[in-house]
């Protein structure tokens, strides 16, 4: 206990607290690598958080319900995909029209469970490992979600770095054209990377209504998924850091809960800023260093292609 | 087979049509939606969009239609500015918060003096509030490259959290037996905003909205200034050698949509509002995005398109009172017709052919 906040249980509840913007951003980073810029996340996260929640509780099964949160959000980020891909539409606009729109639709679908709780999804047993003093609870106290999201990462990773479809992918995002020359077919392969970026950003949401919450309000994810769109400018787009990015920013947002709770003079709503506000200032201090080093985006990123261009 | 051929000019014609287009499509699907929901289509559009202007009680709802409207052109006015520039202010909504806290804030403090500066002095206020809000995402974009995207919107999340800070804390009504708020300025003669035609609900905001739609076609039209930010959105590098900074053009596009936004904040809380209370902000400054796209970033379209998603608005409260709609319904409808406008923009710089692609 340090200035009445458990040191344990802060790191305890980071793996567990990190796991849907960690999950989020690893969805964008994907999309962005193949050169499209989705500010939708906010919105495809909601709608995974209404999605996973409602199968869940019709079905009793939690895996369903985070089937469906992945497959809700991959859907949103389709219509997303038809959108700027094939209708060419300008993809910061269509993005931010992603999120009023999936801000809005789970508000309807969730109306009639608010105040409902989710089925339970079930912590993994370790057996003895669990009961090992400090990394017993930090690593082995979690639920299978958070395990399968490291391996989905770690997975998403290697898929980028050391294949062949992830080089095709990057391949699309510096340069669309001279990937278009090639013969890849630019479209499908960013049709592709979103719809994954999409069902990411919903399992993220599914994982905040289903267990970090666990319920289900209206616009619960408070800004999660422009926070993951942050991480993934502060990873430099690269897959490794974004796993640092969510653990700095959910230790910040865990470390501002717990000083709520250990009742320090500090006003709520003005603790309640920091993670936006650190944000910012990581932000800020990224853009300053990368300013004179080579730009880290994917070159194509934001730009729509067309073959006849 | 379906191809796009690219336009070697983008048509006039789709560009004036698009918006009529996405409109019409969006209530065939909205349609759509409140048939999914056990409502009856044709009854619920008409409740929307038909009887607040022609039904029974259309007077009283003429007049609310320009007091949500106004908020929503005057922000979209600012916003168009910098969307033309490819400048993206997202965060209007924080800067709508942090002037109508500035306002209120200028009024509070002298209460219950009386005097006939203390609106202009507060009008100022929340228009320098909006501005000092925007002015961070662009002296961040401009001295360190950082997105001006990520900063506003993460800006809106901190000014809800300030608008709640002062609503429980610095700003609460001394008088208000404990409850949440502030002091209302409706009743509070030298602060309040009043409707300055019986009947009209035209209030300075509206006047200010006539002034900022004007303002803007001078500014973009009939201005080498407005030439410089069309050129800087849509060729870059022509723009640097025509001579344009882009450092001066981020700060001027932030600061502007920012104190118009502040601007829109002000006029709501010291008059239809009243009140500094944590739900204040009704999402006028997200809104207002939609608002300056589907008016195409013109300022005549801006204010018809203003007038249809006010209309929206009461016409939503309308269909909630009357055929228990429920409140989000209408989010989608917004987000909706955003879809449908930016989706048809594609036949203004493209053509269309059916058949072999032989371009």
């Amino acid at each position: 206990m340090i200035g009445g906040i458990d040191i344990i249980v802060l790191i305890a509840t980071l793996m567990a607290a990190s796991t849907p913007v960690l999950l989020a951003a690893t969805g964008e980073l994907v999309a962005e690598k193949s050169g499209v810029l989705n500010l939708g996340v906010e919105g495809m996260m909601i709608m995974g958080a209404v999605g996973g929640f409602a199968v869940a509780t019709a079905t009793g099964s939690p895996v369903l319900g985070f089937l469906a949160g992945a497959v809700a959000g991959a859907l949103l980020a389709t219509l997303f995909a038809i959108l700027t891909q094939i209708f060419l539409s300008n993809q910061v606009a269509t993005g931010l029209a992603l999120t009023l729109f999936g801000l809005g639709l789970s508000a309807l679908i969730g109306k009639g469970y608010e105040g409902v709780r989710p089925p339970q999804t079930t912590k993994l047993d370790f057996g003895p490992l669990g009961d090992i003093p400090v990394l017993g609870p930090v690593l082995f106290g979690h639920d299978w979600v958070v395990y399968a999201s490291l391996v989905l990462v770690g997975a998403t990773w290697a898929v980028l770095k050391f294949t062949r479809a992830g080089l095709i992918l990057r391949a699309v995002g510096e340069n669309h054209d001279a990937a278009h020359a090639l013969g890849y077919r630019v479209v499908a392969v960013r049709f592709a990377a979103l719809a994954y970026g999409g069902a990411l950003a919903g399992l993220g949401g599914a994982y905040l209504s289903l267990v970090r919450v666990p319920q289900w309000t209206e616009g619960m994810t408070a800004g999660a998924g422009w926070i993951a769109l942050a991480i993934v400018v502060f990873a430099s787009w690269k897959p490794e850091r974004v796993l640092i990015g969510a653990y700095m920013f959910s230790g910040i947002t865990a470390l501002q809960l717990q000083l709520q709770a250990a009742g320090y003079a500090i006003p709520v709503h003005l603790l309640s800023m920091a993670p936006y506000l650190i944000t910012i200032i990581v932000l800020v201090v990224l853009s300053a260093l990368h300013r004179h080093g080579v730009a880290a985006a994917p070159a194509a990123l934001g730009r729509s292609f067309h073959a006849s261009n | 087979m379906i191809t796009l051929i690219k336009r070697p000019t983008p048509s006039k014609g789709w560009s004036y049509a698009t918006p009529i287009v996405a409109v019409l499509a969006t209530m065939v699907a909205g349609g759509m939606l409140f048939a999914a929901l056990g409502k009856n289509p044709v009854e619920a559009i008409r409740v929307i969009f038909w009887d607040p202007l022609f039904g029974a009680n259309a007077a009283y709802f003429r007049s609310q239609l320009l007091v949500k409207a106004a908020p929503l052109i005057l922000i979209a006015s600012g916003l168009a500015v910098g969307f033309r520039a490819g400048i993206w202010n997202i965060g209007a909504e924080g800067q709508y918060i942090i002037g109508a806290i500035c306002g209120a804030a200028v009024a509070l403090s002298v209460y219950p003096a009386e005097s006939a500066w203390l609106f202009p002095a507060m009008v100022i206020a929340g228009a320098l509030g909006g501005w000092l809000w925007g002015m961070i995402p662009a002296l961040l974009k401009t001295l360190f490259g950082t997105s001006e995207i990520l900063v506003s919107l993460m800006l809106v999340y901190v000014a809800q959290n300030l608008l709640a800070y002062v609503a429980f804390g610095p700003l609460k009504n001394p008088q208000g037996y404990g409850f949440p708020g502030s002091r209302n300025l409706q009743q509070y003669p030298s602060a309040h905003n009043p409707e300055l035609f019986a009947g009209t609900g035209a209030h300075w905001g509206v006047m200010a909205a006539i002034v900022a739609v004007i303002a803007l076609y001078i500014l973009m039209h009939r201005h080498i200034a407005g030439f410089r930010i069309r050129v800087a959105g849509e060729a870059p590098r022509a723009a640097r050698f025509a001579g344009v900074v882009p450092a001066r053009l981020v700060v001027f596009c932030l600061g502007l949509s920012g104190a118009l936004a502040g601007l829109a904040g002000l006029f709501e809380v010291s008059g239809p509002s009243g009140q500094i209370t944590d739900s204040f902000n009704a999402g006028y400054g997200f809104t207002a995005i939609i608002v300056a796209f589907l008016g195409r970033l013109h300022p005549l379209g801006i204010l018809l398109a203003g007038l249809l998603m006010g209309l929206t608005y009461f016409g939503g409260d309308m269909a909630q009172l009357m055929l228990q709609l429920p409140a989000a319904a209408i989010q989608v409808f917004q987000g909706m017709l955003l879809f449908f406008l930016l989706g048809f923009d594609v036949l203004t710089n493209y053509r269309i052919r059916i058949g072999g692609a032989r371009a």
